[in-house]
């Protein structure tokens, strides 16, 4: 061999170098792809990019793979005629033939009944042009996969703080001292988290995970506290109770910054009990937090209006107001609600000594008020006081589905975002920090339609597909107070569903309640595998035909880079591009990528040409919406407006004249504004000159408190990044909520809610959090079905994506389910036994694992390995559908039948957040007789027309020579 | 002598596999590639990797303690694998003591991954040739890219920056001050084969609070305290006379 030191790779071959971004998963790092004779030699992370600082992932370091992979589509495809749908059995049709097909059917649908046509997303990263889309036809019956995400997440935090974790916020672990992480899966976020966390360990921070399953993170964790799966609200409840017993909680910035000190009205007999006393006085109409309300001034002892300058109000207390109402401090009503949420109480449900609660609120505390961080950074508060430094207070929390994915998870996160703002950590050094857009008015101001009159033939829709409800008259129901979407979102029985339910999307299709449709079109959502619940049953629903033998679901759409479990079930399929095929914009419109110091965002520019004749799903909307005529495709004469999604990118702007579009960066006509300007002939080219990403630091004096200060929320109105620069006070107390519980209560003057669901309405709208058991373990027999089942992503995968990854696949072939030994040795099975995991509704043939790392009343499994026999590019006989499993087979997407209704989702009644962690099983051996494979299984799918040919035994990716060794077609 | 080498923190390492695929990656297009997969998409997939993360449990319920383990070549001072190599393919470079082989020169007889403690060896069962950890010696003599740069493809992608490289021989090198300052130790010393690679233990970071610490005279509950008014009834200056 030559010596290796003599020879460099750029000499060989021709070599070229291209930024974009990636798409592995979610969290969109900056990468330069280097490649050799056109075809990708390696993919590194961009050293200069905000995100990710040159790191990149296992995910990201396999994107070879996914380009080559051979599950890509490469043709349009129509169900055979004849051909049974789920048969996979396609004919290759023309992108003309199909864009015909399309537009006959969505042009008499949109002049009919809008509503018939249903577009639901996975994890696009272009909400801001499908959710346009879908308004623009004027469909109501949109949403991406936030539903069975972490929708919990967002609206928790979000209806509490303003912002929330991940893409809107996040733990500032460059000056926590305590790092706190709860029921945090290893994909949430991926490298940033990855960075921030090991540079956190390494300047000696004490990091602790509160998780029933130590695995990634946790691994590293100086402490874990394992605890049962669904009480963390119980937990954190009883933190609180201790902070709040021993007075460790930040007073001045509960005051300050929270409605704490405001004076709730306190009178179950009258119709305002529960909500803020609010003074005369003239408010203009927005969605703002007006400051029309009242302190008790400890000096006076009287009521005073709030943020008067000089006083100390009272947090603790009942008092008589001059008109003679009684009031409490909404601190009052959180310590009154707290009082029996012991340690004690607490460690019977979740399971951790109450001992260790003590210490862990101790810990909290003291850390919070005692080793204070101030830096000297002056700025200016709403009310107009200047300060001379920023404070924090350096305990940080992160937290993703482990909260989010129970039906109690709304209040449990609740919970957590009060006690995060007792500590007096919201946006501030060392504690919570905010990233653009956010933060954003409680709740932010876009709002659902109001009822179906919203929804008109050949008209878009009057409202936004998804919204922020604020009061009972936001939903969007009927006369009747029933659902108006398809999902049922924004009624009253998920009201703040504010990511929709994409969950049951396909069972309310099916059963044709609400009301039957006639589309679907699915954009990479694999709703045929891991993105639903009851998957077997979902999988019949979807073949399922009416007495008149059509189809239940007359017409299903799939678009997917690759051949999912799902386009097995597709009338038609359009083939989407790859992530290095395609143009993207990581909009500020929809979840930039945006820093704590700033708004971020970025795009992707194609470094290799599509393959076969697969289109950007971008494309495929601007194509459809001018031929549609949809009004913001197409100019007033009806002709198209929009060459293709670039030209839109550029061009596009939410009204005329508006200066706002999909990026940021490089506004104006020669690039010389940023957030807000004319559009930008050469906006692309900047972002290419500037690794793909656009990254606007904010003055230091902006980067803190932006929820309260003056300067910050000036600026972010300038640059329309919000409508109103009023301060944003923390809800701590939740009168949002307490609107709704009025109308279960007959007290509200606008919309109840029907008969059927005012008692869930009034138990879940709660203005404080509470602790209630999840609903699915108050309704089936936990002596039957005694453990909680749960699912996590590893590290090395996303989603169902990377089983068709011949490198990925290699680290995770099949999954096991993992038990801890003494539940298995109760349960009678050995370490790799092959057992049965059975509920209520269903069951799943797998193989056991033993983890000491695991609480004994839990058991869990790696999500998305398991596969479907064919599907992925995969041999029927792989491992991941021979070996793997999917848990989703024994999880419901409805609840069993109860008060509230016979088909009520199996989610969070706040949010219709899909309850995927509530699942109760029992598990046990499988008799010795039976085939060691996994069970259900389901008739191997068959290759697609324009797939690749089957591959060899064996491959060696060279770059520059492998297409055609492998006979990969172009 | 210049020995070069990764020292690995198992304090941070939180088994993400980044270092595994990237490897692949780099490697499989470089000098010592292709690093060959066996059933790509079938049952049983399997293939070359030079680095492998194994994942281990230590201790009982709830005392567990779960440890990500990244493992590649660890370029021993006096690697075993390369005596036993009847052709010489199996070799240690001078300049910077880099274990290599020189697959023109290996007939695959495998006995240096029998010779190896350490189970680091890949035996390519297409080109029927023993494949291993270079270090990405392609990269990290590469005078054409940027110093930042001529560094392993693990070291570059390691989002947690777990992996340390340099020169073990140079005190004043990262990997030396790493090794020196944070109680980093070699793999099976007993074996007397000199690992260069070496690993850093985990450390864990508690907080003690006392008692006493828990209140403190500015606490907010005062605040709240309302007004002790003096009980109604007679006092001194009432009945005084």
């Amino acid at each position: 061999m030559q010596d290796p030191t003599s020879r460099s790779d750029s000499d060989q071959g021709r070599v070229e170098v291209k930024e974009t971004t990636c798409y592995m998963c979610a969290c969109r790092c900056g990468i330069r792809v280097t490649l050799r004779d056109g075809e990708i030699r390696h993919i590194e992370g961009n050293p200069d990019h905000p995100l990710n600082k040159g790191a990149i992932c296992a995910k990201g370091s396999s994107g070879i793979m996914k380009q080559y992979s051979p599950a890509r589509l490469t043709k349009p495809l129509l169900r055979k005629q004849g051909a049974e749908r789920g048969s996979s059995e396609f004919e290759e049709i023309s992108w003309e033939h199909a864009f015909e097909l399309i537009e006959g059917r969505l042009s008499k649908i949109r002049a009919e009944d809008p509503k018939k046509f249903a577009l639901f997303t996975g994890r696009d990263q272009m909400q801001a042009l499908t959710g346009m889309f879908a308004k623009q036809f004027g469909t109501p019956n949109y949403s991406a996969h936030g539903g069975f995400c972490s929708v919990n997440m967002a609206a928790g935090m979000i209806y509490t703080i303003g912002g929330s974790f991940w893409e809107f916020g996040g733990p500032d672990l460059e000056r926590a001292k305590l790092f706190i992480m709860i029921g945090t899966a290893e994909d949430h976020h991926s490298n940033p988290l990855k960075i921030a966390l090991a540079d956190f360990k390494r300047r000696g921070g004490r990091f602790i995970s509160i998780n029933p399953v130590r695995t990634g993170y946790s691994a590293i964790a100086d402490e874990w506290v394992p605890i049962k799966p669904g009480t963390d609200g119980a937990l954190i409840m009883a933190i609180t109770h201790e902070l709040i017993k021993q007075g460790l909680y930040d007073r001045d910035f509960l005051i300050k910054y929270t409605n704490s000190a405001e004076l709730v009205v306190d009178d179950p007999s009258r119709d305002d009990h529960g909500l803020f006393r609010r003074f005369e006085m003239h408010v203009e109409e927005g969605c703002f937090d007006p400051e029309n309300k009242l302190w008790w001034d400890i000096d006076l002892d009287r009521e005073i209006s709030t943020h008067t300058p000089g006083v100390d109000p009272r947090l603790m207390g009942e008092f008589k107001l001059e008109d003679g109402t009684s009031v409490k401090p909404a601190f009052q009503l959180l310590k009154d609600r707290v009082e029996e949420y012991t340690p004690e109480w607490a460690a019977h449900i979740t399971g951790i000594p109450a001992d260790t609660i003590r210490r862990l609120a101790h810990e909290m505390g003291v850390v919070a008020r005692d080793q204070k961080i101030e830096l000297p950074i002056q700025w200016t508060d709403s009310w107009g006081n200047d300060h001379d430094s920023v404070i924090g207070n350096p305990v940080a929390f992160h937290s993703m589905r482990g909260l989010a994915a129970h039906s109690n998870g709304f209040q449990s996160i609740r919970a957590l975002a009060i006690l995060m703002t007792l500590l007096g950590t919201i946006d501030r050094p060392g504690g919570f920090r905010h990233k653009a857009p956010f933060p954003r008015p409680i709740p932010p101001c876009p709002k659902p339609p109001k009822g179906p009159e919203a929804v008109q033939p050949n008209t878009p829709l009057d409202g936004m597909p998804l919204g922020w409800p604020s009061k009972p008259d936001d939903l969007f129901v009927d006369e009747d107070g029933e659902a108006v979407r398809l999902d049922k979102a924004f009624s009253w029985e998920y009201p703040l569903s504010v990511h929709g339910l994409m969950h049951n999307a396909i069972t309310n299709a099916w059963r044709g309640d609400p009301y039957k449709i006639d589309t679907m079109l699915l954009f990479m959502a694999n709703m045929a595998w891991n993105s639903s619940m009851n998957t077997e049953n979902v999988r019949k629903m979807l073949t399922d035909k009416d007495e008149n033998g059509e189809y239940k679901i007359p017409f299903l759409i799939v678009a997917d880079a690759f051949q999912s479990e799902t386009v097995a079930f597709a009338d038609l399929v359009l083939p989407d591009t790859t992530y290095l095929e395609r143009h993207d914009a990581m909009s500020m419109l929809d979840r930039p990528i945006s820093e704590f110091d700033g708004p971020v965002d970025s795009v992707r520019i194609p470094v290799v040409p599509p393959r076969g004749d697969c289109k950007p799903f971008q494309e495929v909307l601007i194509e459809l919406g001018s031929r549609l005529g949809l009004p913001a495709f197409v100019k007033e004469d009806g002709s198209r407006k929009f060459r293709d999604y670039p030209d839109f990118v550029v061009n596009y702007e939410t009204s005329p004249g508006s200066g706002i579009g999909f990026l940021a960066g490089w506004r104006g006509k020669g690039g010389e504004k940023f957030l807000k300007g004319d559009p930008n002939p050469r906006q692309w080219e900047m972002y290419k000159e500037n690794g793909c990403v656009y990254h606007y630091e904010l003055p230091k004096s902006y980067q803190y408190m932006r929820s309260w200060n003056r300067g910050y929320l000036e600026w972010a109105r300038a640059h329309s990044m919000t409508r109103y620069a009023e301060p944003i006070t923390i809800h701590l107390y939740s009168e949002v909520l307490q609107r709704f519980r009025l109308a279960a209560q007959g007290k509200w003057p606008g919309r109840i809610p029907p008969e059927r669901l005012r008692k869930r309405v009034e138990e879940n709208f709660d203005p404080l959090p509470f602790y209630s058991a999840p609903l699915e373990h108050k309704l089936v027999d936990t002596h039957t079905y005694p453990l909680n089942a749960l699912t996590q992503r590893p590290m090395a995968m996303y989603h169902s994506w990377d089983s068709q990854n011949a490198w990925l696949r290699q680290i995770h072939t099949h999954n096991y389910l993992f038990v801890n030994p003494r539940t298995a040795e109760a349960s009678g099975f050995g370490d790799g036994d092959w057992i049965w995991v059975e509920s209520p509704i269903n069951k799943v043939r797998c193989m056991a694992r033993f983890s000491e790392a695991v609480e004994p009343g839990t058991v869990w499994t790696w999500n998305a390995i398991g596969k479907a026999a064919g599907s992925w590019g995969l041999s029927p006989k792989a491992n991941e559908s021979q070996k793997g499993f999917l848990l989703n087979h024994v999880i419901s997407e409805e609840l069993p039948p109860c008060e509230a209704g016979d088909h009520m989702s199996n989610s969070d009644p706040v949010t219709g957040q899909a309850a995927w962690f509530d699942v109760r099983v029992r598990i046990y051996p499988a008799e010795a007789n039976e085939p060691e494979v996994t069970s259900p299984q389901f008739k191997p799918q068959k290759k697609l027309p324009g797939q690749d040919p089957k591959r060899g035994k064996w491959q060696a990716f060279v770059a520059g020579a492998f297409r055609k060794k492998a006979k990969i077609q172009e | 002598m210049t020995q070069l080498a990764l020292v690995i923190d198992l304090n941070v390492c939180v088994g993400c596999h980044a270092c595994v695929t990237s490897c692949k990656e780099w490697n499989t297009s470089g000098w010592a590639g292709p690093l060959t997969d066996q059933r790509p998409y079938d049952a049983d997939p399997t293939g070359v990797f030079f680095n492998r993360v194994q994942t281990y449990e230590a201790g009982v319920f709830p005392n567990t303690e779960t440890y990500h383990f990244p493992k590649s070549c660890l370029h021993c001072e006096d690697p075993p694998c390369v005596p036993v190599c009847p052709t010489g393919a199996s070799y240690k470079r001078e300049d910077n003591g880099v274990v290599l082989v020189d697959y023109d020169k290996c007939i695959g007889c495998k006995y240096c991954s029998w010779a190896c403690p350490y189970g680091v060896r890949e035996f390519d069962e297409q080109q029927k040739v023993m494949k291993k950890c270079t270090l990405c010696i392609d990269r990290i003599t590469d005078m054409s890219l940027p110093e930042s740069e001529r560094k392993p493809a693990c070291v570059l992608a390691c989002p947690t920056r777990a992996r340390i490289y340099g020169d073990i021989h140079d005190p004043d090198s990262d990997v030396s001050v790493a090794i020196r300052e944070q109680g980093g130790y070699p793999l099976q010393p007993e074996w007397g084969t000199k690992p260069s690679n070496h690993y850093l233990p985990r450390r864990k970071t508690r907080i003690q609070i006392h008692e006493d610490e828990l209140v403190r005279v500015d606490n907010p509950l005062k605040k709240e305290e309302l007004p002790t008014l003096p009980e109604a009834g007679e006092t001194l200056d009432d009945v005084a006379w």
